[in-house]
C-alpha cells in the first residue's frame, strides 16, 4: 500500500466510520433540500415567464430554471434566450441562493 | 378531565427493527415504576408485538381499533400490567385493514386517554405511512431511535423532517420536541473505528440526544421473557434506559454539562463492555 494512495484514503484499511459519516452527511443535506423546497420551482419559473413576458416576446420553452448544488451553496440559474430581433438585450443571469 | 400535565410521546425511527417496540415498553415502563400513570399505545397495526415484548399477549381480548370502531371501550380494550400498577398496554389489532385507523378515532381515544393518564407513549410502526404517521400526529415529544449505522440515520433525519411537517403542532406553529435514542451501540466498535459515534450521528441528526443504550445480551432476554428492559434484572441496558427516561422528566443536572452527563455514561458503557454480561 503506497503512501499516495493512504493519503487519497483508498486505503481498504481506511476506517469504515469515517466513511460512512461522509456518506451521511451528503445523502442528508441532500434529502433536507429534497424536503419540499423543490417543488417551487415549477411556480418560480411560471411566475418568472409571467413577469419576463410584460416586458419581453420570449418563448415559453426558452425560459429554463435550474437549482444547482454544490458544497454548501445552491446556485439557482435562470436562463433565459431573447430572440435577437429584440431590441431588449436580456441574456442570461444568475441568482445565487445560500 | 383531562389531567393538564399529560403528555403524549411518540416513539418513532422510520427504519424497522431499531428497537421501537422495546424502547416504547422500556420508557412506559420505568415511567410508571417512578409513580407516572402511563399507558403504552401500539400503533402497529396488522402487525402487534407491543403486548409480547410486555408480556401481556395471552390476555389481549379488545384493541384499538375495536375501541376506534366503537365495538370496545377503552378500559375493556387496557390491559393492567401485572409488575406495575400504573403500566397499562393498548394493544395493535391484528387485521390487515390498512384504514382501519382514522385521525378522528385516533385523537377521540388518546383524548380518553388524556383523562386518566399522564403519561401516553405511542409504539410507532415502521415507514412514514399511515400508521406511522397516525403515531405521530398528535405528539407532544419524540423519542427518534437510531441505530448507529447509515440506513437508520437517514430514516431518522427523514422521520425529523416528518415530525417539523406533518404533526397537529406543526400546523399549530409550534414544535414537538425531539429527542435522540441511540440504541445497540458498541462503544469498543466505535473506538476501533467501525462504527458511528453518538458524537457522529447527534451532528448529523442535529437533535437533542436523551441516551445511548449499549448493545446487550439483556435486551433479547429481556423480549424472550416478555419483559420490559427497565424492569428486568440489572444490565448497562437497563441503567441506560433508565437515565434516558429521567433525563426525560427533566431530571437532568441543570448545567452541570452536558459533556460530564455524557462522558459518565460513556465510562459506565466501557466499564460493562470489559465484563461480558
Amino acid at each position: 500500500m503506497s503512501i499516495f494512495s493512504k493519503i487519497l484514503g483508498l486505503s481498504p484499511n481506511r476506517k469504515s466510520a469515517k466513511v460512512a459519516r461522509e456518506r451521511l452527511q451528503i445523502v442528508v443535506s441532500h434529502q433536507r433540500i429534497d424536503e419540499g423546497d423543490n417543488d417551487f420551482l415549477p411556480r418560480l419559473r411560471h411566475e418568472l415567464l409571467t413577469v419576463i413576458c410584460k416586458y419581453v416576446k420570449v418563448d415559453k420553452d426558452q425560459v429554463n430554471v435550474q437549482l444547482q448544488r454544490t458544497g454548501s451553496c445552491s446556485v439557482l440559474e435562470l436562463n433565459i434566450t431573447v430572440p435577437t430581433a429584440q431590441e431588449s438585450s436580456l441574456t442570461a443571469n444568475n441568482i445565487n441562493v445560500y | 378531565m383531562v389531567k393538564s400535565e399529560s403528555k403524549i410521546i411518540v416513539v418513532t425511527s422510520g427504519k424497522g427493527g431499531v428497537g421501537k417496540t422495546t424502547t416504547s415498553a422500556a420508557i412506559g415502563a420505568e415511567l410508571a415504576r417512578r409513580g407516572h400513570k402511563t399507558v403504552v399505545v401500539d400503533f402497529d397495526i396488522g402487525l402487534r408485538n407491543l403486548d409480547l415484548i410486555m408480556g401481556c399477549e395471552r390476555r389481549v381480548i379488545f384493541d384499538f381499533v375495536n375501541v376506534i370502531q366503537n365495538d370496545a371501550n377503552i378500559n375493556q380494550a387496557l390491559i393492567k400490567d401485572k409488575r406495575q400498577e400504573n403500566l397499562f398496554v393498548l394493544p395493535a389489532s391484528q387485521t390487515r385493514d390498512k384504514d382501519a385507523l382514522n385521525q378522528e378515532g385516533v385523537e377521540r381515544v388518546l383524548t380518553e386517554l388524556k383523562k386518566d393518564f399522564a403519561f401516553i407513549v405511542c409504539d410507532s410502526p415502521a415507514g412514514i405511512e399511515r400508521g406511522a404517521l397516525m403515531a405521530l400526529y398528535f405528539a407532544d415529544e419524540a423519542v427518534v431511535v437510531t441505530n448507529p449505522e447509515v440506513s437508520s440515520v437517514r430514516d431518522s433525519d427523514r422521520i425529523i423532517g416528518v415530525l417539523n411537517s406533518r404533526t397537529k403542532k406543526a400546523e399549530q406553529n409550534q414544535e414537538v420536541k425531539k429527542h435522540l435514542l441511540i440504541t445497540r451501540y458498541s462503544q469498543n466498535r466505535v473506538q476501533r473505528g467501525e462504527m458511528l459515534s453518538v458524537n457522529d450521528v447527534q451532528e448529523i441528526l442535529a437533535i437533542p440526544l436523551l441516551g445511548v443504550i449499549p448493545e446487550s445480551t439483556a435486551v433479547l432476554n429481556a423480549s424472550n421473557h416478555g419483559i420490559p428492559v427497565t424492569l428486568g434484572t440489572p444490565s448497562d441496558a437497563k441503567i441506560a434506559y433508565q437515565n434516558a427516561v429521567a433525563m426525560l422528566l427533566g431530571e437532568e443536572p441543570l448545567d452541570a454539562s452536558q459533556k460530564g452527563w455524557k462522558s459518565k455514561l460513556l465510562g459506565g458503557l466501557r466499564l460493562f463492555n470489559r465484563s461480558p454480561a
